[in-house]
């Protein structure tokens, strides 16, 4: 992209941008070691504030100065709590599954003295003839990190490690760029929003800047209300000033005066470090008036949601941010034309914007040769349920689902086989194994009844009941429908209803018409995506695992064994060890007793199903079963 | 009236007078903007533990919208709390990777121990119960959240553990309080 060049915003940039990197160079370069404690959301869960405390404390103890930092999430959430070592002499170095034991030693051991305990190495981040690093991971064929490149590597806490790394570049580049030239960039880019509908963002900033009407707005939709997506929490949390520079950047190219960031409420951390963001970019002259000495002004606030699902679909956000309960409203006119207090209003989602900084650094054909087809750039996804892997992972659209579970993922854990991926969250549906060598992208996996959506990836196996997630979904949309429109309230209930009855063996063959008429009219008679889209589980599980709503209607089976009223809990005598009682000690409810042969027995009618006997039952008996139909259970124990 | 009862009701008289009184403190930041209406209710929140009906009333008042509208947003948005917390929060999370591992076999659980229901505080405001979707550290699931502390891996004998630990800790507070 051509600038054209502003001596006082490139000077004013380039005075900020020169004491960041001394800054950076002065930790970083200067000979010592340095830190990294992974401490987002999940760092801290599984006790990265315990581990940085005992880093501190021990080198403290020993005397050593050396600077520890807290960074946000690496992505490799299945090991954390994670430490990065940077010493002279060796690559920077990532530990995995970090406890406070495992802390002390490297503190003493690798930080005081010269052994870099490759037990507790997980890889190193540069490659190197040493230590294994990340590029010779199986995912790192696959993985390509544009809204990710900064996470788990800077201080989300301090604006010139963001600086340092190119942040704000892209801000300055395209404050000495006309408006108009930035909106072609991203048009020619391909950049098409990451929220769920994948609108062109490049159209969408040009709508909104030829709508007559000020002031205009820009909002950052963070209201991730996916219950099994966390992407955009990590980005806040590990790098919010990519977002906030891709905020400035839109309200540049459309000629906003204010900007909102719409943060989901149980999210205490990212609000926590957009707030620390935000005044850090203030203090800089990257916020407020007269933006690096230019005649562009503008500034952001933080907005708290108050958890409602229905919140993320755009004009929900609007009228939330107006002081209402968020309804949405019929479309058109869009937000780009009408939005907030009816004025022309951009909304875009986190990752859409945090792509928009290295867009303008690396231009337009460099984004667009990321990807395949209609769909440029990366997809970030949340991998969760039965993967080893679970965490944060980023590939370039067009990676097939096979590659990005069992390349990226490393498959499922305990031997187990795979059964179906659910992807797109409410939205989106259940592909089974003939559906995974479908490309991830915006378009590609609507064919098969399920979307992208926002990028939760939730990965099912063999214990994992079809009907059961199905259910799961709908209470979820039945519960989140805000109640407008009829067909959502009350279709989305009945279905509810349907579902009950077949997960507590009391449906019919003819529940399965009913739930696809229904689905139908649910589809055609909602206003938002909410209804038009709650459907597709309880569909795409009907279209792929049919087999499993008949066992539970006809057979009153749960062949996954998950479906509580369709099981028991049973204790095969042949297997029971007479001199161990380790169930009858830990059953919740007093409902297993012994024989007069010793054998322990449930008494089916006190049982809970807590499971807690299975588990209690040492690995060489194994003599807890679940059976199903509970009807199984041998006649005399009942 | 029983003197038990006039007791009673002098205790839920102070109580009012007090939240009002925080609620006029909590307002006094805030302009008379309809648009402020949800931050108002978080920072009112945050003060008293939930929305009492004199709150509601006393910010109607304030950004001059009838009450109905206030009742309306308060009660639209999942955050937002109509009954007094308990001491201690337990929000089992029932996200989907938490749910597919058991998730909802601990909310039994937990059920079962506090003797309430979702959504309820125990008759002694110990604990209050609630579910929340995905916390983020799907890795460890089933999660419960105690205290705002995510605890991985909360089965039905966690759950006991728990509570086993709190009640361990009142008790030497009680022995503590004696002496
Ligand atoms: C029920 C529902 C929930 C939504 N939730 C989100 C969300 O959590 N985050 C988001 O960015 N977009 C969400 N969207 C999509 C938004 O309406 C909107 O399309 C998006 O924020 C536009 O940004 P983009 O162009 O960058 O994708 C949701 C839509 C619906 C119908
Ligand atoms: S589903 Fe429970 S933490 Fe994500």
């Amino acid at each position: 992209m051509k600038a054209t060049h502003s001596p006082t915003i490139a000077s004013a940039f380039e005075d900020i941008k020169s004491r960041a990197i001394a800054h950076w160079q002065e930790v970083f370069d200067s000979g010592q070691p340095v830190i990294l404690v992974g401490t987002a959301t999940c760092g801290r869960a599984a006790g990265a504030l315990d581990v940085l405390e005992t880093i501190q404390t021990e080198l403290e103890k020993l005397g050593v100065d050396c600077p520890v930092f807290e960074v946000g999430c690496l992505g490799h959430c299945y090991a954390e709590p994670l430490v990065v070592i940077s010493k002279p002499g060796y690559p920077p170095i990532c530990y995995g599954y970090v406890n406070t034991v495992i802390a002390e030693r490297l503190v003493r051991e690798f930080i005081a003295g010269d052994n870099p305990c490759l037990e507790f190495v997980l890889g190193a981040l540069e490659e190197n003839d040493l230590i294994p690093s990340f590029a010779d991971f199986p995912r790192a064929v696959y993985e390509k990190k544009v809204v990710l490149r900064n996470c788990g590597h800077i201080d989300p806490t301090d604006i010139e490690h963001y600086i340092a790394n190119d942040g704000y570049s892209g801000l300055a580049t395209a404050l000495q760029t006309s408006p108009e030239e930035i909106i072609t960039e991203i048009k020619d880019s391909g950049l098409r929003g990451r929220g769920g509908a994948g609108f062109s963002t490049g159209e969408k900033w040009e709508k909104c800047r030829d709508t007559r009407g000020r002031p205009k707005y820009v909002i950052c939709n963070a209201d991730e209300g996916d219950p099994g997506a966390f992407m955009d929490r990590a980005i806040l949390e590990s790098d919010p000033h990519s977002v906030i520079e891709g905020i400035i950047i839109a309200a540049y190219a459309i000629g906003a005066r204010y900007g909102y960031i719409y943060v989901r409420a149980e999210y205490p951390l990212a609000v926590e470090r957009v707030r620390i963001a935000l005044r850090q970019a203030r203090k800089l002259n990257l916020l407020g008036r007269h933006i690096l000495e230019s005649d562009f002004s503008f500034d952001i606030r933080l907005f708290e949601g108050s958890g409602a699902f229905v919140c993320g679909e755009e004009t929900a956000l609007i009228a939330s941010l107006e002081g209402q309960a968020g309804m949405p409203r019929y479309r058109p006119p869009y937000p780009p034309s009408s939005g907030l207090y009816g004025k022309p209003t951009v909304v875009n989602n986190v990752k859409t914007l945090a792509s928009v900084p290295p867009i303008m650094v690396n231009g337009a054909g460099w984004f667009n040769d990321i990807g395949s087809g209609e769909s440029r750039g990366t997809a970030v996804f949340a991998l969760a349920g039965k993967i080893v892997n679970t965490g944060l992972v980023e590939v370039p659209m067009g990676t097939t689902l096979r590659q990005v579970i069992f390349d990226v993922g490393s498959g499922i854990p305990d031997g187990k086989r795979f059964k179906a991926v659910q992807i797109g969250g409410p939205s989106g549906g259940c592909l089974p194994e003939s559906a995974l060598d479908l490309p991830v992208d915006f378009d590609s996996l609507t064919g098969a009844g399920a979307m992208m959506g926002s990028g939760g990836m939730v990965v099912l196996d063999e214990d994992d009941c079809m009907v059961e997630i199905a259910r799961y979904f709908l209470e979820f949309t039945q519960r989140e429908s805000c109640g407008k429109c009829t067909f959502c309230r009350l279709g989305t209930k009945q279905m509810l209803t349907l579902l009950n009855d077949i997960t507590q063996g009391k449906g019919t063959q003819a529940d399965l018409d009913t739930l696809k008429t229904l689905a139908e009219d649910i589809k055609a008679g909602s206003l938002c995506g909410l209804g038009k889209t709650a459907p597709n589980p309880v569909l795409t599980t009907l279209r792929y695992f049919e087999d499993e709503y008949h066992a539970h209607i006809t057979e009153g089976c749960c062949p996954a064994l998950m479906c509580q009223q369709l099981i028991a809990y049973y204790i095969l005598p042949d297997k029971c060890e007479r001199s161990c009682d380790a169930c009858v000690g830990t059953c919740t409810v007093e409902a297993i007793s012994s024989n007069k042969r010793r054998i322990k027995v449930i008494d089916q009618e006190k049982c809970v199903k807590c499971n807690t006997c299975l588990t209690a039952c040492p690995p060489q008996y194994n003599a807890v079963i679940k059976l199903s139909p509970p009807s199984e259970v041998p006649a005399a124990e009942k | 009236m029983t003197p038990k009862a006039e007791a009673v009701t002098q205790d839920s008289k102070d109580e009012e007078a007090i939240n009002r009184q925080e609620t006029r403190l909590a307002l006094k930041r805030f302009g008379r903007k309809r648009w402020n209406l949800i931050p108002i209710l978080q920072k009112v929140q945050a003060r008293l533990g939930y929305l009492p009906r004199e709150a509601m009333v006393e910010i109607a008042a304030y950004l001059g919208i009838p009450e109905i509208d206030v009742y309306g947003v308060v009660t639209f948005y999942n955050q937002f709390r109509l009954n007094p917390p308990g001491k201690h929060s337990i929000r089992v999370c029932l996200g989907t990777a938490c749910h597919m591992k058991g998730g909802y076999i601990t909310l039994d659980a937990w059920k079962r121990r506090l003797d309430i229901n979702s959504g309820e505080t125990t008759a002694d405001r110990e604990f209050d119960l609630d579910t929340v979707a995905c916390v983020g550290c799907c890795t460890m699931a089933p999660v419960t959240v105690v205290d705002n502390q995510p605890e991985g891996k909360v089965e039905p004998t966690k759950v006991d553990g728990i509570l086993l630990a709190f009640e361990l800790v009142r008790e030497a507070e009680k022995k503590e309080a004696k002496q």
